[in-house]
């Protein structure tokens, strides 16, 4: 029989180790699926997880994927620490996209300078306009924020979809649900000559320092802490509950509306109805599993990444449909969450015998 | 506003509001007894696909519809294992069960789509269909609305007259009381979620056989996040839950009020109207915390282990 004893003190030990044991298990899930599938599990794993990047080129495409992810994922991560349930990043990339596209629009023909910084801004202004209004039905009307937030993708997804078929359609575009392409002035310059990496890793990496400072070394990054661990101390503590709550919802808004509009004007150069294959929702994983520290999500968001270009790699090399990444995604999920156990309990194995019963721990 | 859309809204609202009906149904049961289950949309895609195929290999409605269910409750199994032995967030769990299931139905049902199968024919009873008004919506459905209508019966009846329902209801409010009093917690929340599966199941399987009838990737299209609200809605009364299924029905069915009417509306703004409505019910609802804390099951969503 196996058996679950509360430890007396969480582990800190598993809280490191239980996400490397769910990608370890993961992997071999991959490969019983892949073995399953019939397909050669050595050449899959090698198709799946190295092929994508083999090669430089095939680094920065990976670098190109992760940076909406990782961006989504810090902001949430602030949101989970303060036991916010926040799953509203794809929404708030969405919209923030389209907030985007309506103001690169009006540069396709400027060479202005300030055409950039305006269209990165419009989408973090469109990221948060759906995280805030998500935040005040949350803080003020009392609703609920998972509830809120999953309907506000909605919203936001069939928001593009009305865009992108109606107000911002290209007007010479042949009737295909596609805005126009954007000038280059609010195009994302590429940082490597014959790549497709653009600026939006210099983004990403300003992201990841201000959340990791944020988070470490200022009394709101610990107050958010507090409220997320404990409510009441917090309250007793004086800290402005609603205030913080709303800043986080409000900062992790800027943030994915910010990854949206770093796919248009970066990757895609105009408004196209599938700009994210699901990164908003990607990265809810990413941030437990890199275990809510900016650090810890930059690699799980390249590992994610990493999942999303194996998915692709194996539909071209192994014919199989893409999909496996979702459920690879899933799996990391449920095998983190079941991982996690051993943060707080203790697995016993009691072997019966017959005439008396021994325990042995390990 | 002639009486034939009158009828053919009404129709429409009973036809689209019956998975809504069947998933609320199962997320209710199961969260009484104190299990948040927030995977329904990944169960009922899950369910979805399922169906689809197999109704697509036999040609046989009633296997299809079996397949859905049993997949369902497979997927609620999975669920289960990590939330109620493992311990796990229940919010994290189920979300990570809606991961999942979306992954994997997009991935089994890839060479399923556009495909054609027969559509589930209704099952209408002739002499009370002429009915003016009324009788089209309510007796010339399929099969599986009337399955629904007898369903909300049964749970209805188990809660309001049946020993096991209190027992279910206990756990739901305080296992530990409920555990003490040797009630088996564990079985009565297993069976709770595997019935919430099943139910979801069934629904992915009516959108997929009955409803459209077609597999395309995320067909469930946050019904079963709307089913969560419904719950809440319902305030955990079984009654209130079909008012609630048929209304957020309506909501779905904007676009042909408005084709009806000859409203000039984008079709994605219509497509809204179910979120939105969810989003303004909520807003209603959650004005009172107190009173909604009234009704919702005390341990709800709380992990319990059995401290022996």
């Amino acid at each position: 029989m196996i058996k679950l004893t509360p430890r007396a003190q969480a582990s800190a030990k598993w809280g490191y180790l239980s996400p490397v044991l769910a990608v370890f298990l993961t992997l071999i899930a991959a490969t019983v699926l892949f073995w399953g599938l019939g397909k050669d599990p050595q050449l899959a794993l090698y198709t799946f997880f190295i092929s994508p990047i083999e090669n430089w080129y095939g680094i920065t495409e990976l670098l190109v994927v992760a940076i909406p992810i990782l961006l989504c994922a810090y902001g949430l991560a602030l949101c989970y620490r303060a036991s916010i349930w926040n799953i509203g990043a794809e929404g708030q990339l969405l919209l923030g996209a389209v907030v985007a596209t309506t103001m690169a629009l009006k540069f396709v023909d400027s060479d202005s300078l300030w055409a950039m910084p305006l269209v990165l801004l419009a989408g973090m202004v469109g990221g948060m306009l759906c995280s805030g209004i998500s935040a005040f039905l949350n803080l003020r009307l009392n609703c609920n924020e998972t509830l809120v937030t999953i309907m506000m993708n909605y919203i936001a997804l069939n928001t593009l979809l009305w865009a992108v078929y109606g107000p911002l359609k290209d007007p010479s575009g042949y009737n295909f649900p596609e805005s126009a392409l954007f000038g280059d002035s609010s195009l994302l310059p590429i940082l490597f000559e014959g790549t497709r990496l653009h600026f939006g890793l210099l983004l990403v990496i300003l992201a990841l320092v201000i959340v990791w400072v944020f988070m470490s070394k200022t009394f709101l990054g610990f107050q958010i802490k507090v409220l997320g661990l404990d409510k009441p101390a917090a309250r007793m503590a004086g800290f402005k509950e609603k205030k913080l709550a709303a800043m986080v919802f409000l900062v992790s808004g800027a943030l994915a509306g910010l990854a949206g509009a770093v796919i248009v004007t970066g990757s895609t150069g105009q408004l196209i109805p599938a700009i994210s294959p699901g990164y908003g929702y990607s990265a809810i994983i990413v941030a437990f599993l890199g275990r809510l520290h900016p650090v810890g999500i930059t690699l799980a968001g390249l590992l994610i990444a990493l999942i999303f270009m194996g998915g692709e790699m194996s539909q071209m090399v192994l014919q199989l449909p893409r999909a496996i990444t979702g459920i690879l995604q899933g799996l990391i999920l449920f095998f983190l969450l079941s991982c996690d156990v051993l943060i707080r309990y203790r697995i016993v194995f009691t072997v019966k015998l017959p005439g008396f019963t021994a325990a042995a721990k390990h | 506003m002639d009486i034939d859309l009158v009828t053919n809204i009404l129709y429409a609202m009973i036809m689209t509001g019956t998975p809504l009906l069947l998933v609320a149904l199962g997320e209710m049961v199961c969260e009484k007894s104190g299990v948040l289950n927030l995977g329904q949309e990944g169960m009922m895609l899950m369910g979805a696909v399922a169906g689809f195929i197999a109704m697509y290999h036999t040609d046989n409605h009633f296997i299809g519809f079996i397949a859905a269910i049993l997949v369902g409750i497979a997927m609620s199994l999975l669920f289960a294992f990590i939330a109620l032995n493992l311990n796990a967030n229940q919010v994290a769990a189920g979300l990570a069960l809606t991961i999942f299931g979306t992954g994997l139905s997009a991935f089994l049902g890839n060479d399923y789509e556009g495909k054609q199968i027969a559509v589930l024919p209704s099952l209408s009873i002739d002499a009370l269909q002429s009915i003016p008004l009324i009788g089209k919506p309510l007796f010339g459905q399929n099969a599986i609305v009337y399955l629904s209508w007898i369903l909300v019966i049964v749970v209805y009846l188990f809660f309001r007259y049946h020993r096991q329902g209190l027992s279910v209801r206990a756990v739901g409010e305080d296992p530990s009381v409920a555990s003490n009093l040797g009630l088996p917690v564990m079985f009565i929340r297993y069976l709770s979620v595997i019935f919430g599966g099943a139910m979801a199941g069934l629904a992915g399987g009516y959108l997929s056989i009955a409803y459209t009838p077609m597999w395309t990737e995320g067909m469930v299209s946050g019904k079963g996040w709307i089913a969560l609200t419904l719950v809440v809605f319902a305030s955990w009364r079984i009654e209130r839950i079909i008012l609630g299924a048929y209304l957020f029905g309506f909501a779905s069915i904007m676009h042909l009020v408005a084709q009806g009417l000859n409203w000039d509306v984008s079709s994605n703004l219509l497509a809204m109207m179910p979120y939105v409505a969810t989003l303004v019910v909520l807003v209603m609802l959650s004005r009172d915390k107190q009173r909604l804390k009234l009704f919702e099951p005390m341990a709800l969503g709380k992990p319990w282990h059995r401290s022996s």
